[in-house]
């Protein structure tokens, strides 16, 4: 065992590296999430009256109107390092490293139910000797039976677990159970007869030479034994990776689960160095999928040219135009026509079926090519000797369309431009929680997404920037998309892009169950 | 022709209790595959069926047609073939001439959830390629409903409207799969609402199907269904 000063003398080290990295101010990217995002260590994303908050060590106070841009909150009357904060009925419990809680009716300075009263000090060490840095409190209310427990611990010694009371916040008695060891910011959740305990491995306070991620495992019970994907006890460093580097961000940390309901879960965590904010520890927050029992990080939405395609019925969004076929409209090849015969724009030989690819006799009426068989020169099934065809000009091809509102329908996808579609972060367009609000476009064209008047979608001439020409797209447990207009995911009743049919979307109440609201977005 | 006005309450008389169309009399296994999918209309009006579908319908004997793309189809169906063709209320063996031959209206009932046009051209010694089939039916509301939609499917393309306007339209060849093509929401008055649609087959199978859902995606019922009588 080592003493535990050793642990605490890390800690205090991290804790100067960490305040240290937030003296530098950094120009905002458009990801992940905008504004003074700089935070290390962040408690949980609450919502409280409208808002998110979140506390980081040292006290770094965030606080969000949306979800998407954040700035400097108020610190709380206590601080230290990695707290964490749950809500139980009408209490917002925060603890803190080494075990100091704290509680408040509300979150918002503003509300007269605020103010942070003294809790007492509600878990740490057991005994000198213990082999525990009590440190990065996490608090999960049972959703089985309304218990609330805290676990705590850090990368050396173990990871514990105590039951509190969910009245007073406060221990309920002196016993604990180890349940890992060498894990920090650790917190637990429940789903589907689980429960599951998030744990981060690795080094914090190192910038993008951190190596910290975020693993888990599972139990029937809450006290453990907690077993990964492959058997190994997380008291044996056991944890399926949930969420690691990626992309221009290292060192995830800090799982702290956020249900919006209606089959949407996400997270809040920490990354050690957003490589686009030199190296900063940023606040993140990404949407939770579910694969095989097993919670692992989802994607938020990120811009390009997509195809939309429709769980439900498999036909992709396009505007109601006549397609064009991609290089052109083309006849069937004459009856046995085998690989020979017409190009793009040929008039084939009459309705017939050709010979199979590479046949090496075609039938009646079938050109020289087809008859010798084996060759590509052309024909039903061999395309043109024309060389690869492009993709479709969007700027060619819609010159037929109407000029002015086009109705939106589905249909096969066929790669053509009416089918592809650009979806493009709105600059000052607000956001959501992790994402920015988008416009969805035809690639190529200005030919924009909306919701007409009479609730319906339409495809506007232009983007002129209204509501109803913002959509919020979030990922579902089942790595879908939800897609939502912004005039409409605030409302009582969750409006969302809807397949109703094969061949017709429009705007529905969401339901979570049914595969009418879920969608892909596939690479055209 | 008559009016939506005129719309009468009676009986089909002239229809009533046949049991096969008159030109299916001809022999062959299409006449046998009418008498299993389609029939004359016995009663003077019926309902929709346990999903919704609407099963009567008056249909026009197939008209030469080319071409099932969007632009093709539309062409088909705004070209006037014979008068007052996005107007009519046919009656049973109303006759209409195209290009200079006779075709007529023939009211039929589906027992099935669709109606099937293959056999229904075949029984008239008609094929069902390149082809466009009108079909009629009323919708009698007992009161407004509002917020419902026109739900079809078609073999192959097909366009539709609903007292005058258009609606729906399904393009290119294609299955009959049930909801196919949705409209928007729509409001049927209160009293017959005329349901048309053209469906434009290209080559082989050729069928359609159609209903109503409700506010909630649910079949549509709580109407009664009649062809315009036939003229005595």
């Amino acid at each position: 065992m080592k003493p535990i000063r050793h642990t605490q003398s890390l800690l205090s080290v991290r804790s100067i590296m960490v305040l240290a990295a937030f003296v530098a101010i950094w120009a905002s990217p458009a990801f992940a999430l905008d504004g003074q995002v700089r935070i290390h260590d962040p408690s949980t994303i609450m919502l409280c009256d409208g808002k998110w908050y979140t506390y980081g060590t040292g006290g770094t106070p965030l606080v969000s109107d949306d979800g998407w841009t954040w700035r400097t909150g108020t610190r709380a009357s206590r601080s230290g390092a990695a707290p964490d904060v749950i809500r139980v009925g009408d209490r917002y419990y925060q603890y803190i490293s080494h075990g100091a809680m704290i509680w408040s009716k509300s979150l918002d300075p503003n509300s007269p139910d605020y103010g942070w009263q003294d809790g007492g000090n509600v878990f740490g060490s057991e005994g000198p000797d213990d082999f525990i840095n009590p440190i990065d409190p996490g608090a999960f209310l049972d959703p089985t039976d309304g218990k609330l427990w805290v676990t705590y611990g850090s990368y050396v010694g173990y990871t514990r677990v105590v039951e509190l009371d969910p009245k007073t916040g406060k221990r309920v008695d002196s016993k604990f159970t180890n349940v890992a060891v060498n894990c920090e910011a650790t917190t637990m959740i429940y789903h589907d007869g689980w429960y599951y305990l998030l744990a981060t491995h690795g080094s914090c306070c190192r910038g993008a030479d951190s190596g910290y991620n975020i693993r888990v495992g599972r139990s029937k019970k809450v006290t453990g034994p907690f077993i990964d994907n492959m058997g190994i006890d997380m008291m044996e460093g056991g944890g399926k990776l949930v969420c690691g580097s990626g992309g221009r961000l290292i060192g995830a940390g800090h799982f702290g689960l956020i249900d919006l309901g209606n089959g949407v879960q996400k997270f809040s965590l920490h990354w050690e160095a957003d490589l686009d904010r030199g190296g900063a520890s940023v606040l993140d927050v990404l949407p939770v999928l579910w694969k095989d029992g097993w919670p692992i990080a989802g994607d938020n939405f990120k811009e390009g040219a997509y195809e939309i395609e429709s769980v439900r019925t498999g036909t992709a969004l396009e505007l109601a135009v006549e397609g064009v076929p991609v290089g052109g409209p083309r006849s069937r090849g004459g009856r046995g026509a085998g690989l020979g015969g017409a190009a793009p724009n040929e008039r084939g030989g009459g309705e017939g079926r050709g010979g199979a690819p590479g046949a090496a006799s075609g039938g009646q009426g079938g050109g020289e090519s087809g008859r010798r068989g084996g060759g590509f020169g052309g024909g039903m099934f061999g395309g043109t000797s024309r060389g690869p065809i492009p993709p479709q000009d969007v700027a060619q091809v819609s010159t037929n369309w109407p000029i002015g509102n086009i109705d939106i329908r589905m249909s096969n996808y066929m790669c053509q431009a009416q089918q592809k579609w650009t979806v493009t972060p709105v600059a000052n367009g607000g956001g959501y929680l992790g994402s920015p609000y988008f416009k969805i476009t035809i690639a190529g064209t200005d030919r924009t997404l909306a919701v007409g008047e009479d609730g319906e979608l339409v495809a506007l001439p232009a983007f002129t920037g209204g509501d109803e020409q913002l959509w919020r797209i979030d990922q579902l447990t089942d790595g879908t998309w939800r897609v939502t207009p912004k005039f409409a995911s605030a409302a009582k009743e969750l409006l969302a892009l809807s397949a109703i049919g094969s061949s017709f979307a429009t705007l529905a109440k969401f339901d979570p169950a049914s595969d009418k609201q879920r969608w892909l977005f596939k690479t055209p | 022709m008559i009016t939506l006005d005129n719309i009468r309450t009676s009986a089909l008389v002239i229809l009533a209790g046949s049991a096969i169309l008159p030109a299916a009399a001809a022999s062959g296994d299409a006449s046998r595959n009418l008498w299993l999918h389609l029939m004359r209309p016995a009663t003077a009006e019926t309902t929709p069926n346990p999903n919704g579908f609407i099963p009567r319908w008056i249909i026009l004997e197939p008209i030469p047609a080319n071409g099932d793309t969007q632009n093709a189809v539309q062409q088909t169906v705004k070209t006037e073939h014979f008068p007052n063709e996005l107007t009519v209320i046919p009656r049973d063996g109303d006759k209409v001439t195209v290009n200079g031959g006779e075709l007529t209206w023939h009211a039929v009932d589906t027992n099935e959830y669709n109606v099937n046009l293959y056999y229904f051209a075949s029984a008239f010694g008609k094929s069902a390629s390149n082809a466009l089939f009108w079909a009629v039916t009323i919708v009698n509301c007992p009161q407004e409903m509002s917020g419902v939609r026109l739900a079809i499917g078609s073999n192959s393309a097909s366009v539709w409207w609903v007292n005058g306007r258009e609606v729906i339209g399904i393009y290119g060849d294609r299955q009959t799969v049930i909801d196919d093509g949705v409209s928007k929401r729509v409001t049927l008055k209160k009293g017959p609402n005329v349901i048309r649609g053209a469906i434009v087959n290209r080559s082989g199978a050729a069928d359609f199907c159609a209903r109503f859902l409700d506010k909630e995606d649910r079949p549509l019922k709580g109407f009664t269904v009649r062809v315009a009588d036939a003229e005595k």
